[in-house]
């Protein structure tokens, strides 16, 4: 662990991992630094790996997204068409199911838990974090906030982002909030000529101390599980120090960061127009906090597990369509599930080309970024956990390979968290629990 | 420099726990209680000690960090969550912006007992008074000396690198707010001289157990000042200050909090309603619609000190113009505001599972759902589980079917029940919530659907009924009710479920309401004058340390 009573700014730490300082940190970290595949910074240190999941329910229709061939993706299969144009920077995994091992499936949950945290819980409780948490914790501990999560459709507990059970990290529901977050009086920009830092924040800054020196004597008094919970605290109050931190030191310029515009309130709720717009400014805020350098780790649930996505007027969600709409016998699927399919992977290739529209030197800020997806279904009519869509998108600044179809025979999706905890520097060699539990990497998209 | 010493000594304060070794067995027969819980405020609960401590002019503003609801109840949740980094980003700047207000030069003369001897520099004096008054309050006990010196060198250091007393003790007063001390309530167990082997909950523990449970809100200084004196630790004391807290006005906000935590009224904070289907839904109306069951609910259970099975079926209740708007019926009253109305005998308005908050609550955005509202009934109201519907669920023969367009729920759902698989658990939950069908999803009366006439023919348990009223009535004659309440009730107070060994304890209380004449105020009496309730189990062989006394709070 970095010790948290001395100031840090990116070169220090910089230094003292080139140094050996930070041992807690694996080698493959090092290697975001050292690409010489990424633009580099100013100082010539290259641009730090990016990391995000983006979540939606439901699935896709069985049959209608699966690549025709193994290997290289050529032509998109329908319902993935909106995402057509990132085809080479993506992957496509198929075939991989979530094991129940005799537990109940809890319908909505199972599937995405065992996706996200490698367990399937038994009940409907997680207890596992989640990959972007096990990912922030490794290469988000030096930007201001560790991780940000927005949830489109107006439920901050929409989050899939969880530190352990009962520790969600809540998600921004209104995108102005998140710009006043993120951008507001208290952002620092890295291309500002001037810098200087403000007493008050050195004074808080000190003063936050005597919070963590409240540690010793609140603890003595706890039972195993409170420590935890406790523990998660202070996580939390040393992020908020490494906030303060950050604010008494000026960044480094980063070219690609600019400023967006002021965003207003705006309605929230789970009518697709609503959900899509409040989607649309969020992706573009996450976008530029990123390439400001104010956080490495995204996270976008778009809807809910169940999802509640509805159409203005409609008597009927996504989710109640899901099981109460008929496969079409011509057709072979169901139809308006396909069009609220198309309407999410629309959304999602918006959110991909916020990241890709940004750019640096001859990359964008989508080419040293990994996105994952999440679902929790394969097939939602009737809650299967097989053939569970996944993908990824984006290189991680070279870290993995991409353009590719991954299909898989019923093997574990905790294969691709595995994976791409392995990509992000994170040092495990096995991950998951019980039939999730996996050593297995997908060596074919490691670069 | 000596005035701070005194403070220091008066703020000291011993904190015995695990006295000896640990205790394997216990000496008598009473129930060994259970293991200690740490709970998170909730929002409310940390806008209630704002409010108590500073005064309404205060403004709480800020995002808190969503509860979770564990076996039932956000109470429970509580004894779960912790503070995620975002959460406790929202937790600063909400202490910050509390402190700035409460030593702004608008505030500073009332609020401050004392006025440093330069306002530019540190003062020792004025700054340990004021901490050591407000911190009492915000940890719900006496600061230790430690405690008290860390805070007051807070306020000194940042008092000089600001040059200014007031924005360096409120500074101060920001990292009180943010620590787990406030945020968290921790209870302190100690050896129960009574009971030889047992422990309990010590004095201010006790206090903060008691003043949570009747008022949702940090004890008053009266509260802490009988905690100081030992009161509490004896039969009357203790009875002296439930009495107290229950003949005050406070009742009610204790009760309304139980209430909106039993019913889920968080929930309404993302429910959503179709806007061209339900024009007359807005936020608004969901305030007034959750506002309306509150205050139906403390009117007949502290204001008349009536029966509660009578919230299912009484058809007194209290209205806005908008609600009228809903119900369509006449709002006769001054301009504005609430009015007490009361729906005629006969009609199918009658309790408060007929009304918007129970029925708009438990419905889809777009339509109404036996099955949801029958399910509410069962576990929210009767504290009976359903089982979660089977992953494979299979609408084969909803699609096969030639004509696939039922026009009413009964009809929809009479497909479903033909599927042996789903019948089962249908069968307990539609026959009830068929009952509320002449109540859309919005909560508004309609006597048709897609052109057919709605039938609210149901059974609960055996009992049938004709419409909302026979459903009301049945609710209210079921046994299940009563107890369910007790049971939530004690969950609720304790922050946990009941363990084993508090089951009789649980089951004599539910056998008190009855006695009662399932009178409210009389059952939380007994829950809060009960050594139960504050009992904590003795702590397993090395699952903790076990220091007599804690050195660092000794005196």
């Amino acid at each position: 662990m970095i010790p948290i009573n001395r100031t840090m700014n990116r070169r220090r730490v910089l230094r003292g991992m080139m140094g050996g300082a930070a041992i807690s940190v694996g080698l493959p970290f090092l290697d975001c630094f050292l690409d010489t595949n990424g633009t580099a910074l100013a100082s010539g240190q290259a641009l730090p790996v990016v990391f995000g999941t983006w979540f939606w329910g439901l699935g896709l229709n069985p049959g209608r997204w699966e690549p025709a061939k193994p290997g290289k993706l050529e032509t998109m299969n329908v319902e993935l068409q909106p995402l057509a144009p990132f085809k080479d920077k993506m992957n496509v995994f198929s075939g991989m199911k979530a094991f129940l091992d005799g537990k109940p499936n809890g319908v909505h949950f199972s599937g995405v838990q065992g996706m996200l945290t490698g367990t399937v819980p038994r009940g409907m409780l997680a207890d596992k974090p989640s990959v972007d948490t096990l990912i922030a914790d490794v290469i988000g501990t030096r930007t201001r906030f560790r991780s940000l999560e927005v949830a489109c459709a107006g439920n901050p507990q929409h989050s899939q982002s969880r530190r352990n059970g009962a520790v969600v990290n809540p998600a921004e529901v209104s995108p102005a909030a998140l710009y006043t977050r993120i951008f507001g009086p208290e952002f620092t920009d890295p291309n500002a000529a001037d810098f200087k830092p403000d007493p008050a924040v050195i004074v808080r800054r000190s003063a936050l101390s005597a919070v963590a020196d409240d540690r010793a004597s609140f603890e003595k008094t706890l039972g195993a599980a409170d420590r935890a919970r406790l523990d998660e605290y202070f996580t939390s109050l040393r992020g908020l120090e490494q906030q303060l931190d950050l604010q008494m030191e000026k960044p480094a310029p980063l070219a690609a960061c600019t400023v967006p515009g002021k965003v207003d309130e705006t309605p929230v709720g789970t009518e697709i127009e609503v959900v899509k717009t409040n989607h649309k400014l969020f992706a573009a805020l996450l976008a530029h906090a990123v390439a400001c350098g104010q956080t490495q780790v995204i996270n976008v649930a778009f809807a809910d597990a169940t999802s509640s996505l509805r159409r203005a007027g409609g008597t009927q969600t996504h989710h109640e369509f899901s099981h109460e709409e008929p496969v079409d016998a011509q057709l072979g699927y169901q139809p308006t599930l396909a069009w609220f399919f198309n309407e999410i992977m629309g959304s999602f290739a918006f959110f991909l080309a916020q990241l890709d529209g940004i750019k640096e030197g001859d990359k964008t800020l989508l080419d040293r970024t990994t996105i994952m997806t999440a679902t929790d279904l394969g097939y939602a009519k009737l809650h299967g956990l097989e053939n569970m869509p996944m993908m990824t998108v984006g290189s991680g600044g070279g870290r993995l390979k991409t353009g590719l179809h991954i299909p898989a025979q019923g093997e574990p999706t905790s294969r691709v968290g595995l994976t791409l905890q392995q990509a992000m520097g994170v040092p495990v060699s096995s991950w998951g629990t019980d039939s999730m539990q996996t050593s297995k990497t997908i060596t074919e998209i490691m670069a | 420099m000596a005035y701070l010493s005194k403070i220091l000594a008066s703020a000291a304060v011993a904190v015995t726990i695990y006295t000896g070794a640990a205790v394997s067995g216990v000496a008598d027969d009473k129930p060994a209680g259970g293991e200690v819980v740490t709970r998170r405020l909730s929002q409310e609960q940390y806008r209630q000690v704002i409010t108590d401590l500073f005064g309404p002019s205060i403004k709480v503003g800020g995002r808190f960090e969503p509860d979770i609801r564990r076996d039932g109840l956000l109470a429970m949740g509580a004894s779960q969550v912790s503070v995620t980094a975002s959460g406790l980003e929202e937790y600063d700047k909400i202490a910050r912006n509390i402190a700035a207000q409460v030593v702004g030069e608008a505030h500073r003369d009332t609020l401050i007992p004392c006025k440093p001897a330069n306002a530019k520099a540190a003062d020792d004096a004025c700054a340990g008074q004021f901490l050591a008054e407000t911190g009492k309050m915000l940890y719900r006990r006496p600061l230790t000396q430690d405690e008290l010196q860390s805070r007051v060198k807070v306020a000194n250091d940042a008092a000089v690198g600001l040059k200014d007393f007031y924005s360096g003790l409120g500074i101060s007063l920001a990292t009180m707010l943010e620590s787990p001390k406030f945020l968290f309530r921790q209870e302190i167990a100690e050896t129960d001289p009574d009971h030889a082997g047992q422990f309990r909950m010590d004095a201010y523990s006790k206090a903060s157990q008691l003043s949570f449970f009747l008022w949702d809100a940090a004890p008053d200084p009266e509260l802490l000042a009988a905690a100081e004196h030992g009161d509490l630790n004896s039969d009357s004391g203790l009875a002296k200050q439930v009495d107290r807290m229950i003949a005050s006005p406070r009742i009610q906000g204790g009760v309304r909090a139980f209430f909106t935590d039993m019913l889920g009224f968080d929930e309404f904070e993302t429910l959503a309603k179709d806007s061209m289907i339900f024009p007359k839904y807005s936020t608004k109306v969901a305030k007034d619609a959750q506002e309306q069951t509150l205050r139906t609910i403390t009117d007949l259970l502290v204001t008349q000190k009536g029966d509660y099975r009578d919230i299912f079926t009484t058809r007194k209740t209290f209205i806005t113009p908008l609600l009228a708007s809903v119900y369509n019926v006449p709002f006769v009253a001054p301009a504005g505001g609430w009015a007490p109305y009361e729906f005629p005998a006969g009609d199918s308005r009658a309790g408060i599972v007929s009304q918007v908050s129970f029925v708009a609550l438990h419905s889809h955005p777009g339509r109404s759902s036996p099955t949801l509202r029958g399910k509410a009934v069962r576990e929210v109201l009767l504290c009976q589980k359903v089982p979660t519907p089977p992953a494979n669920v299979n609408f084969t023969l909803v699609q096969d079917t030639k004509n696939p367009q039922y026009k009413t729920a009964r009809a929809r759902l009479g497909a479903h029940a033909t599927d042996p698989t789903c019948a089962g658990c249908h069968k307990i939950m539609d026959p009830i919530g068929l009952g509320l069908e002449a109540f859309d999803s919005g909560g508004s009366l309609r006597s048709s659907e897609n052109g057919d006439t709605i039938d609210t023919h149901g059974e609960l348990d055996g009992m049938k009924f004709t419409d909302a009223a026979g459903l009301a009535q049945a609710v209210h004659d079921d046994p299940a009710a009563p107890s369910c309440v007790v049971s939530r009730i004690s969950s609720y107070g304790l922050g946990r479920l009941p363990g084993k060994g508090e089951a009789d304890w649980v089951k004599t209380l539910q056998a008190g309401f009855k006695d009662d004449g399932y009178k409210f105020p009389a059952l939380l009496r007994r829950i809060a004058t009960s050594p139960e309730f504050y009992r904590i189990a003795p702590p397993q062989t090395g699952a903790l340390d076990a220091p007599s006394k804690l050195a660092s709070q000794a005196p």
